[in-house]
Parts: structure tokens; C-alpha cells; sequence
């Protein structure tokens, strides 16, 4: 396969996978607005550090409006929906003999609806819009399920997702990583029952988690949940062997493994060194860190290794 | 009056028309409307654009589509697609002749300066024989008709014609949305196209090649209006989609750049202009482009279809001379006939132009796209004055022909079937051998009244049938 086609399935993957991530982002950040009592605005700053949009922080107190215009429309902030829509279509387009039918509909209705909308109308329909965000999301990827050849690009569409969806709950937890220190386990009064729960909201893993942990909600578990599990599909843990099968797959196609499927084996390594509750013992940052590094590192070994 | 394709002149419905004629009536103009309204929603859903250069705004544009197909008998077609192969035969059996000994030329048939210091010309080409003797490998064809007998030739298209696309998605969305009246074969089928271009295609693989030759199509990339169709006719070939930075030249040979490291190409279908194919060849500027493709090609590693130089074929000032071309090199006399076209070039062409050009519709010699052109008899005065003014200045640069009566196809207008001026593009493949399928695309001015056709001037298109008896 082309090396320009690989490289842009890769991108159109993580492109989707951030437009949802940064959608489920602005719905934690609405939960916790109209909580009583909670510090609102710090919850919308650790939004914007979270996706990345540090740097479009205005001056004063961070207001709904200013999400929509940096999250949702802002075409030159690479986080915003909108901006990921075009540029998840772009890639598309210039593959798209690659996808299939339905992928590319799902591509170009998404950004349609997009196009041309203002920020009145968007703040009007916001919950309306991030689901739809949401459900545009699983159609692609639904499409790319069924319909899509099981050929190097789609271990490529596979990989670019799960990188992104990793380096999500890793940049979630970087930001929100002192809410899961031990020390506020003692309190367990109310705030902190809303922060814990606002980081599996954001990863729509709430019920997932008391399928898995039982009703009692700890720093400790959540961290487990959302690095070490291996069967909950937004954790880091989980994406890993998700890329590992992948890429697994790539070095049977072409002759053998390449440097990626090192660092991949590395991760692997690391998160398996934090389970049964080992992950603190560690320091909960500095793996968080550490993998941020090192999924930094895979993805440019891996256009490396397949020349793009 | 011009000749409206559905009626005879009795006024009663001509016998292609018969079967649509019936289904018209049978659904209703409002029941159409509303299959219209969802024939454009899915267009617009599988994404099916046109950009159009240098006029704005949407580039994601969607040429309007008209749900009543234009028709033409077995009879019809037989004597079109022997007109067609007889001229793409032609075209390229001059072709070869400009890049070799010029008989044409010193037989005095066509002037020499007209040839050899035109535009399209590439000396780069001179000697050297393309695989097959092939240079056009895909000649479009714009047939206009102004009579229930007559059909005449607007003009040639030797370099990469665009369009073939609309044709297999119009059938593919109508056989979809009213499979009643494919359903007793009563029309000849087009979807055969992509495998004969491939097959065509692969028999011009070059000199170096062995085994089964891979082709690939190559375009400049996603933002080219025609992007749509390149990665259409890609898909439906099952070939790579590469753009010219995928593809470098070592070692005499072609290669893509895949993940699994360089793959040897064999055929490039480029929808790439000369200019831009190879830096070192053509346009150092510039920055699309290949280094060192040409050379490859030269030396027989690579085809490229078209060959660079096809283009002074289809140059309009050469235009005027394709029957003579047909005579010359087939010893036929010409299926299809030219439109009288006068040459600015000449003292005579110019004298007769000027003094007539409120009659005549003026066109720019390299011009294409239904730009910068004159309808004489839709200009006021002032537009007259400054077209001619543009004429005098460089009158080479301009031809002029009779305003016709084009014929026009029933289309669907808000309340009743309305007629209007459509003309036809027909696409030949030239192999091995010649291969063309029944149909090709119709082109339809939307506007009452309105001669032009193309999708950059508010045109639209059509589904084009052929029956099968």
C-alpha cells in the first residue's frame, strides 16, 4: 500500500477519535459547571489543557462561550471539532479509494454538518450536537468494522485510533492526576466523589467501572480502570494490545517487526508492571508521563518503519 | 426551430422516446420533482463535486443533475460510434506524423507554422514511438446535433477528458432509483467502462515491463476539481490512486513509494497537464511533478497515457483540419462533419468574422470550459466591440463559428417538461485495438434559451441511453 495512503488513514483515525474525545470532554465540563458549589471554571481550563487548547485560554474566567468558539468552531485550533471534522474528511478524501463507501459518507456528512455553522446556533443546540458528534463517530467506525478490507490500512485506520484514544486517558489523567491522589481518599466528601466521577464521565466509563470494581468509587481503582485494564476499551492498557495485535499484523505483511514494535513492547511492559495496585507505588504521574513519551515515540517510529 | 430530440416534426413522440415517454406520464411531474430532490441528496451524500476554477465560493459544488435521460436509437449510435472510431483513428495517425517525418505537412494539407509553433507542440516528443504508436489513449468527442440526421463534431479532447465519471454515476443513481425501466434490457449497459480502460491501459505497457504491467492513475491531488473522478475511475480499476510525490524514477524504471518499500509502475494514466509531469523535462518551476519521468518514459521504462504532446490535436486552430486528416491518412471520407469554422488567422477569416460577429459564436483558440467565449447573438453592442477589439489584438488566437441550432432533450422543468439545448461526449479507448461503450455523457444547458453546456456556466447533465434495438 502507499506509504501516503497509510500515513493518511492513520490520521483520519485519530482525527475522528479526537473530534469525539474533545465531545465528551465539553459534556464532563458541562456536568460539573451546573454542579453546586464546584469550582466551574477550572473545570473548563482543565478542559482546554486536556485537548490541547492551552494556548487559546482567555484572559478572565473561562465561559461556555468560549468553549464552543475554541472546542467546537475554532477551524485553526487542531482540537476543536470542527477543526478535526475537516481535517478527518481532508485525509479521507485523499485516500478515498481506501474506504469504503459508507466510511466516506460518514466522513463527509460530518463535516457538512459543520459547514457554515455559527456560534449561536451551535451554543443553541450544544447537547444536540455532541451527541451527534458522538453517534457520527461510532458510524464511521462501525462502517470501518464491517465494510472495510482487512488489509495493511486498516491495521493503520486501527492503530491512528488507538493511539489517539490512549493519549486521551492519558492526558486526562495528567491534568486531573491530584484530584486521584491518596491524600483526598480520606475526605471522600462530595467534591471529590464529583471529580473522581467527572474523569470516568468523560471517558463514559461509569457503569463500566462498577461492573468491574463494585459500587465503591477510590482513586486507586480509577487509576486501575483507566491504565492497567485490559478489558475496558478507553483504557491505556486496553489500546496497547489493541496496537500490539495490529501491529503484529503489519510485521507479517511486511517481512518482520520494526522499530515501533519495540516501544510497543515497552508499553506493554510498563502498564503491566503497574497491575495489582502497583500503579501508585510507582508514581501514577510518572507513568502517566512515561507513556505519554512513549506513544509520542511509537507514532513517529511507526512512519518511520513504513516510510511515510 | 431547433430540432427537439423527443418529438418528430408531427409533433408525435419518436419512437426511443416512447418507453420514458410513458413513464413520464405515468409518474407525474411532481412525483419526478421529488425523486429529483432525492437523487441530488444522495449525490451530495456520496459526495459527487465539481470544482470550477476561478470562480469561487463552493468549491464542494454539485453539477445539477436532470432525471430524464437523453436517448439515442441503435441506428443512431451505430452511426456515431463508427464517426467516433474513425476520427480517434485519425487523431492519432497524426499524431504520429507530427512526431516523425510530417507528411501532412509537406503534403500542404495543414500549415506548418500552425503545427510546429503551436503551444501543444513538444519537441521533447519528436522520434520517439509510444507503445502501440498510441498517444491519446482516451479521445473525448463533443458532438453536437442539429437535425434528426445531422451531427457535427464541436470539438476534440486527445489529452485527459474528464467527465466519463458522470456518465457511470447518472446510470448507476438512475438504475437505483427506477430499476422498472432497466429491468426488461431494453438499454445497453456503460458499466463496463473502468475494465476496458484498464485493459486498454495494460496493452500500452512499455518495452521494460514483464508480467502482468501495474497501472496507476495520477493525480495532482485532492484539490483538483476533477479529484472526484480520478479516485472513482481508481477505485473501479482496483488500481493506486498516486499523487507525484508517491512515485520517484531510479534506475530508469518507476517506482511508488508502499509500506512495505519502492513498487515497480509499469503505466501511468495521468491526469496530470504536461507542464507539470517532470520538472526536468517540462516546467523547472514546477512543484508538481516527477524528476526524470520523461526520460523514463523515453527510454521505455514507463507509458504515459496520454503522451505529453497529445494536446496539439485537439488545438482548436487544428480542429478545422481533421477531415482533411481523416482523407489523408484513412482514405475515408468523414462520418461526422466539422462545424464551418473560420480562422481570425487568416486575412479572409478575419475580414468575415469581424463583419459578421453578432451571428457567429467566437471562441479563444486555447481556451476551454466554455470560457471566454462569444455568443454573438446574445452580446449587446458594447460586448461585440470589446471581443472584437480582443480579436484584432491577437486574431490567432481566436475562431469563430455559425451560432446553431442545437438540438434540444426534454428536461424537467418546475411544473412541465421543458426543452433544452444539450450536446454529447462520447469517450473512445484506444489500445491495442479500439473499444468505446454505448453512451457517453450528455450535457444540458439549464437556462431557457441558454447554448452553453458546460458545468462551469451553470450546465447540468444527464443519463445518456442507447437503446438496444
Amino acid at each position: 500500500m502507499l506509504s501516503r495512503t497509510a500515513e493518511n488513514l492513520f490520521w483520519m483515525a485519530r482525527y475522528i477519535e479526537r473530534a469525539e474525545s474533545t465531545a465528551r470532554l465539553i459534556t464532563m465540563g458541562q456536568r460539573m459547571a451546573v454542579l453546586p458549589g464546584s469550582a466551574y471554571r477550572d473545570e473548563w481550563r482543565s478542559v482546554l489543557r486536556v485537548t490541547d487548547s492551552a494556548g487559546y485560554l482567555p484572559q478572565g474566567p473561562v465561559t461556555e462561550e468560549d468553549i464552543v468558539r475554541i472546542l467546537l468552531l475554532d477551524p485553526d485550533n487542531p482540537g476543536s471539532i470542527q477543526s478535526c471534522l475537516v481535517r478527518a474528511r481532508a485525509n479521507g478524501k485523499s485516500v478515498r479509494t481506501k474506504l469504503t463507501q459508507e466510511m466516506w459518507e460518514a466522513l463527509n456528512m460530518s463535516w457538512r454538518r459543520f459547514e457554515g455553522l455559527d456560534a449561536a446556533e451551535a451554543r443553541h443546540e450544544l447537547p444536540a450536537l455532541i451527541d451527534w458528534v458522538k453517534t457520527r463517530a461510532s458510524i464511521f467506525r462501525g462502517a470501518a468494522e464491517t465494510g472495510m478490507l482487512r488489509t495493511a490500512g486498516h491495521d493503520f485506520l486501527r492503530i491512528g485510533g488507538a493511539i489517539e484514544r490512549a493519549q486521551m486517558t492519558l492526558r486526562l489523567l495528567e491534568v486531573k492526576y491530584y484530584v486521584l491522589l491518596p491524600e483526598t481518599d480520606v475526605v471522600g466528601g462530595g467534591r471529590d466523589h464529583y471529580q473522581w466521577t467527572s474523569v470516568l464521565h468523560a471517558l463514559s466509563g461509569s457503569r463500566a467501572y462498577h461492573h468491574v470494581y463494585g459500587a465503591v468509587y477510590t482513586p486507586a481503582r480509577i487509576a486501575d480502570f483507566l491504565m492497567v485494564n485490559r478489558i475496558f476499551p478507553r483504557s491505556v492498557a486496553y489500546c496497547v494490545d489493541q496496537i500490539r495485535t495490529h501491529l503484529g499484523r503489519l510485521a507479517r505483511e511486511h517481512g518482520g517487526p520494526a522499530l515501533c514494535h519495540d516501544t510497543a513492547g515497552e508499553l506493554y511492559q510498563l502498564l503491566k508492571d503497574g497491575r495489582d495496585g502497583a500503579l501508585f507505588d510507582r508514581g501514577l504521574h510518572e507513568t502517566v508521563q512515561q507513556c505519554i513519551l512513549l506513544f509520542n515515540r511509537l507514532a513517529s517510529e511507526l512512519a518511520e518503519s513504513y516510510h511515510f | 426551430m431547433a430540432f427537439f430530440e423527443m418529438h418528430d416534426q408531427d409533433g408525435a413522440i419518436r419512437d426511443c422516446y416512447a418507453e420514458v415517454g410513458r413513464w413520464i406520464e405515468g409518474t407525474g411531474i411532481a412525483g419526478l420533482r421529488r425523486r429529483m430532490e432525492e437523487a441530488e441528496a444522495i449525490f451530495r451524500r456520496i459526495g459527487i463535486t465539481f470544482a470550477v476554477y476561478g470562480e469561487g465560493g463552493d468549491p464542494e459544488r454539485l453539477i445539477p443533475f436532470d432525471l430524464l435521460p437523453r436517448i439515442f436509437s441503435r441506428l443512431e449510435w451505430q452511426r456515431l460510434e463508427l464517426g467516433i472510431r474513425q476520427r480517434a483513428q485519425a487523431l492519432n495517425a497524426f499524431l504520429y506524423d507530427v512526431y516523425h517525418r510530417g507528411e501532412i505537412m509537406r503534403a500542404g494539407l495543414i500549415p506548418q507554422d500552425l503545427v510546429y509553433r503551436n503551444e501543444a507542440f513538444r519537441p521533447e516528443m519528436m522520434g520517439f514511438d509510444p507503445p502501440g504508436r498510441v498517444y491519446s489513449h482516451i479521445v473525448g468527442i463533443d458532438i453536437v446535433r442539429t437535425g434528426p440526421e445531422s451531427f457535427e463534431v464541436l470539438e476534440d479532447n486527445c489529452r485527459t477528458p474528464s467527465g466519463v465519471s458522470y456518465m457511470l454515476e447518472n446510470r448507476e443513481i438512475m438504475t437505483r432509483m427506477f430499476p422498472e425501466l432497466f429491468g426488461r434490457g431494453l438499454v445497453t449497459p456503460v458499466d463496463n467502462y473502468p475494465a476496458l480502460l484498464l485493459q486498454s491501459l495494460k496493452e500500452v505497457a512499455p518495452p521494460a515491463c514483464s508480467g502482468d504491467p501495474v497501472v496507476v492513475l495520477l493525480t495532482p491531488g485532492s484539490l483538483n476539481s476533477a479529484y472526484y473522478e480520478h479516485s472513482f475511475l481508481a477505485d473501479l480499476m482496483g488500481i493506486e490512486l498516486v499523487e507525484p510525490l508517491d512515485l520517484f524514477v531510479d534506475d530508469g524504471r518507476v517506482w511508488m513509494k508502499t509500506t512495505a518499500g519502492p513498487r515497480q509502475v509499469d503505466v501511468i494514466y495521468r491526469r496530470i497537464d504536461d507542464d507539470y509531469l517532470d520538472p526536468l523535462a517540462f516546467r523547472p518551476d514546477s512543484r508538481l511533478g516527477v524528476p526524470g519521468l520523461f526520460h523514463a518514459y523515453r527510454s521505455g521504462g514507463v507509458t504515459l497515457c496520454s503522451a505529453p504532446g497529445a494536446g496539439i490535436a485537439d488545438d482548436k486552430a487544428i480542429y478545422v483540419y481533421v477531415p482533411e486528416m481523416i482523407r489523408f491518412y484513412l482514405g475515408e471520407e468523414p462520418i461526422l462533419a466539422n462545424i464551418p469554422t473560420w480562422q481570425c488567422g487568416t486575412p479572409e477569416g478575419l475580414d468575415y468574422v469581424l463583419t459578421h460577429l453578432g451571428e457567429l459564436v467566437a471562441k479563444e483558440v486555447h481556451g476551454s470550459g466554455g470560457y471566454g467565449m462569444l455568443i454573438g447573438p446574445q452580446a449587446d453592442q458594447a460586448a461585440l466591440a470589446a471581443y472584437a477589439a480582443r480579436i484584432l489584438a491577437n486574431p490567432g488566437g481566436f475562431i469563430a463559428q455559425p451560432t446553431l441550432a442545437l438540438s434540444t432533450v426534454p428536461t424537467l422543468g418546475e411544473t412541465e417538461v421543458v426543452r433544452r439545448h444539450a450536446d454529447f461526449r462520447p469517450y473512445c479507448l484506444v489500445g491495442k485495438q479500439m473499444r468505446l461503450v454505448a453512451g457517453g455523457l450528455t450535457r444540458v444547458a439549464l437556462t431557457e434559451g441558454s447554448l452553453v453546456v458546460n458545468s462551469s456556466q451553470g450546465g447540468g447533465v444527464k443519463d445518456t441511453w442507447v437503446l438496444r434495438n
